[in-house]
């Protein structure tokens, strides 16, 4: 689903955000990529979401070499894929109902489909009831809820999320990766980004640890270190459960 | 039991034609657009009178332009030539040139002011009275006035003005168009210099129009950022910024129309007044419709091309980061 192919991003100050970065996704899985703030996680997603362009490399998501989708393109392009942010990035002067459904209206969905849709979303994410409410009416749990909604409105086949429970308390984030994870099981590709190890082990999906804008190999996991050589030599990695 | 379900989940849902759904789009933006300039009342109406002044500045000077032409074009009509005739002719000739004269076609009446006549009229009204008794002769002449019909154009005009002046009892013609002539290179002037003001105010709406659009896109910079994240495209992002100039440019344009209007109402009986004492039947031309669809149609066509500037210049800098 997604393969990053010797991937470097060096930003105009000369500051460099990812060095020969090679990793995949397969599809249908749910990885986590890891590692402090400045390690090159947010990068790597802006890149797959082609709010930036590497520097080197080819970046590759669902087929599609993401060098060959020319600006005038990139909308199509980001609206097959589902985005979540730390900070939501909900529109706070329209209700839930109509974030949910922007994808949808930017798509040109007709009224009575998106209604229908937005409504499954928001079902999914236990908000039905709230649909009417301003985003600030929410607590931020409920609001990321809001935003993994629209993220999934149109139904894409890959979700990337960056810190999604960044601003969370330890239940809500639990609550936001069982969200996550249900999303997983009926096929959802899902990357997200995040530094919360201890509630990825609960979940005990692959992690993709990042180090100064490389894979990192982490030594003090048993199971990681096993595989540590593959995952940082080996384009190809695996997938645990 | 034969359960015949006609429920709409067995109805295959009429799925809308491209275009509907286009239209219905765009009815969706425009109204939002329209929304969120009515959230937003009091600035939105200060736009827009701001626009409306610009605009009925030069629309109410057309106007005006407009009324002295048909009021000058009345007097140029009713222009008559003094036709003094040789002293000594009598006043029988006096009769038959008068005659003559009214019986041409291009004439619409003659009146005859015989010599002995005009110096009763001009006893009367002169207040020298019988200082004139002591005149030995009658020194004022014959005087034939001639109206020309109205459907004379210049040329035909100036062929008359010389046919009458070559008459043998012609002592003196008088035709004053010099003035009108005079009057009418002024108005064109004048007409030509509310053109170009009128193109400045244009270029002047235009940037208030785009002023506008500009801080509107600024102040929803995080909006549009977030849509563009989510994948709308740069048209699905320029749509409601183009519709609310369009919105300015229309509300502008009404306005303009009212604000003529109300101008026109104001000085109608006081103009009319003016007019009764010159015993004139003049009336206040409004404008058109022809001329209201204009101004509020360069409104729309102003506020259109003031927000694509905005939004040409300044929507392709707001991409996410």
């Amino acid at each position: 689903m997604i393969r990053l192919e010797d991937v470097s991003k060096r930003f105009p100050g000369g500051q460099e955000a990812l060095r020969n970065l090679t990793m995949s996704v397969e599809k249908g899985e749910m990885v986590f990529v890891t590692g402090h703030s400045g390690a090159g996680k947010s990068t790597l997603l802006r890149l797959i979401a082609l709010i930036e362009r590497p520097t080197g490399g080819q970046v590759i998501v669902d087929g599609q070499n993401t060098r060959r989708v020319s600006r005038r393109k990139i909308p199509a392009y980001r609206r097959q894929i589902g985005m979540v942010f730390q900070d939501h990035k909900l529109l706070y002067d329209r209700s839930v109902f109509d974030n949910v459904g922007l994808p949808l209206v930017i798509a040109g969905v007709s009224h009575r489909d998106a209604a229908r849709k937005v409504r499954a979303a928001l079902d999914q994410v236990g908000l039905l009831q709230k649909e009417k409410r301003k985003p600030e009416t929410l607590s931020t749990g409920e609001q990321q809820r809001v935003g993994i909604a629209r993220a999934i409105v149109s139904r894409p086949k890959l979700l990337i999320a960056d810190e999604p429970t960044g601003n969370l308390d330890p239940d809500l984030s639990l609550e936001v990766m069982r969200i996550f994870r249900r999303f997983n099981e009926v096929g959802v590709t899902l990357l997200i980004a995040s530094h919360d190890i201890a509630l990825i082990d609960q979940l005990g999906c692959r992690r993709i640890p990042l180090e100064n804008g490389a894979v990192k190999v982490e030594e003090e996991e048993d199971f990681v270190a096993e595989y540590a050589d593959e995952i940082g030599i080996v384009p190809e990695p695996r997938r645990w459960r | 039991m034969a359960v015949t379900k006609t429920s709409e989940a067995f109805v295959p849902a009429r799925p809308a034609g491209p275009l509907t759904r286009w239209g219905l789009r765009h009815i969706a933006t425009s109204v939002g657009a329209l929304g969120r300039l009515a959230s937003q009342p009091f600035a939105s109406l200060m736009t827009i009178m701001v626009i409306a002044v610009t605009l009925a500045l030069p629309a109410a000077a057309h106007v005006i332009i407009k009324n002295v032409q048909s009021l000058s074009g009345s007097w140029e009509n009713a222009l008559d030539f003094s036709l003094y005739l040789v002293e000594g002719t009598s006043a029988d000739d006096a009769t038959r040139i008068a005659e003559l004269i009214r019986q041409r076609a291009d004439v619409q009446a003659v009146t005859l002011i015989l010599s002995d006549q005009a110096l009763e009229e001009f006893k009367s009204q002169s207040g020298f009275g019988e200082a004139l008794d002591y005149l030995s002769v009658n020194p004022l002449p014959h005087t034939v006035v001639v109206r020309p019909a109205s459907s004379n154009t210049e040329q035909s005009l100036t062929l008359m003005h010389e046919e009458l002046a070559n008459l043998p009892e012609t002592d003196f013609l008088q035709a004053d168009t010099e003035w009108v002539q005079r009057f009418h290179a002024i108005l064109d002037m004048v007409q030509r210099a509310i053109t170009i003001g009128a193109a400045l105010l244009a270029a002047a709406i235009v940037v208030i129009i785009g002023n506008t659009i500009r801080l509107d896109i600024q102040n929803r910079r995080e909006e549009i950022e977030v849509t563009k994240l989510i994948g709308a495209s740069n048209g699905f992002v320029r749509r409601p910024f183009l519709y609310s100039g369009l919105w300015y440019g229309l509300g502008g344009g009404l306005l303009a129309l009212l604000l003529v209007a109300y101008g026109m109402f104001a000085l109608k009986d006081p103009v009319g007044r003016l007019a009764g004492l010159y015993n004139s039947s003049f009336s206040v031309l409004s404008l058109s419709l022809t001329e209201s669809l204009a101004i509020v149609g360069t409104g729309v066509a102003l506020g259109l091309a003031g927000s694509w500037l905005a939004v040409a210049r300044h929507l392709r800098r707001v991409e996410p980061r």
